[in-house]
């Protein structure tokens, strides 16, 4: 390991992600910013368009909405084709700045998944902001199929497999 | 994958797995480690047998059961293959952070000026 990478290891916090039942995933990370921020980088779409799509996937997110009140929809529009968009979509439940979040998911690739609820919180300690992702999946079966997905890397072509990779992001 | 999801779910299925990671054990010695009587505990078995969560060794008149490692990392594998996605994202979201975060301190200090 390079000294630089020992040294960003000791500055990085820990994502963890833990299987709380068949069909609840649960993703925690701590931002170095105050719940404000944290807030509306997750709400705010030019600010979703800079971090949202992992880059090593070589993925964009070319187009996001968001309409971020209760019962308001949002779609975001993602893939390597802009002509040819993956697509998550879905509706906000609840809407409480900077400190939660509920909202409705479904991948419209896999729409016999159902519709997933997932749930974000920010809570701030000393200018720090602790996020948890509560992701509930409409049935067992769905979080299996996100991970079954996930399992057969390997025997399809990479767009194919990427695309069912990428329905489990979320 | 969907099996082995649904018989892991059961809390004490998943006591009984998290024992035999320590190695293999007879019927009774789980049960009793566990403090589950053996109806209970050859029921759960049979369920994480059939799922190939665990295999069965007969020694002189004991039932041994041990673990099978393969469901079990591919269970982990797919967990950690997730977790990087979300870690990459994260530190992605750091930098916009970081830049968020100095851009209003410049403009907070402009204020005082």
């Amino acid at each position: 390991m390079t000294t630089e990478s020992a040294s960003e290891r000791v500055t990085k916090n820990k994502t963890t992600v833990e299987r709380r039942s068949d069909r609840e995933l649960v993703v925690t990370r701590t931002f170095n910013a105050p719940a404000r921020i944290v807030f509306d980088a997750w709400t705010k779409p030019e600010l979703l368009k800079r971090w949202w799509a992992p880059r090593s996937l070589g993925v964009s997110l070319f187009r996001c909405e968001a309409d971020v009140r209760v019962g308001g929809g949002y779609r975001y529009e993602f893939g390597h084709d802009p002509g040819q968009p993956l697509v998550f979509s879905g509706t906000f439940r609840e809407v409480a700045p900077p400190s939660r979040l509920v909202w409705t998911q479904i991948f419209e690739q896999m729409r016999s998944a159902g519709e997933a609820v997932v749930t974000a919180t920010f809570t701030e300690h000393d200018g720090k902001t602790e996020l948890v992702l509560h992701q509930a999946f409409a049935t067992k079966e769905a979080l299996d199929g996100a991970i079954a997905s996930g399992m057969e890397k390997g025997m399809r072509e990479t767009y194919e497999q990427l695309e069912d990779l990428l329905g489990s992001l979320r | 994958m969907i099996e082995t999801f649904a018989a892991l779910a059961e809390p004490n299925r998943f006591r009984i797995v998290e024992l035999l990671r320590r190695g293999p054990r007879a019927v009774n010695d789980i049960g009793e480690r566990l403090h589950l009587n053996q109806p209970q505990v050859s029921k759960h078995l049979r369920v994480l047998k059939e799922v190939g969560l665990v295999e069965v060794q007969h020694q002189a008149q004991q039932r041994i059961y041990e673990l099978r490692a393969r469901p079990l990392r591919e269970l982990h594998d797919w967990l950690e293959r997730y977790r990087r996605i979300w870690e990459e994202r994260f530190d992605q979201l750091d930098e916009l952070i970081d830049d968020l975060s100095t851009k209003e301190k410049t403009h907070d200090d402009r204020k005082r000026k």
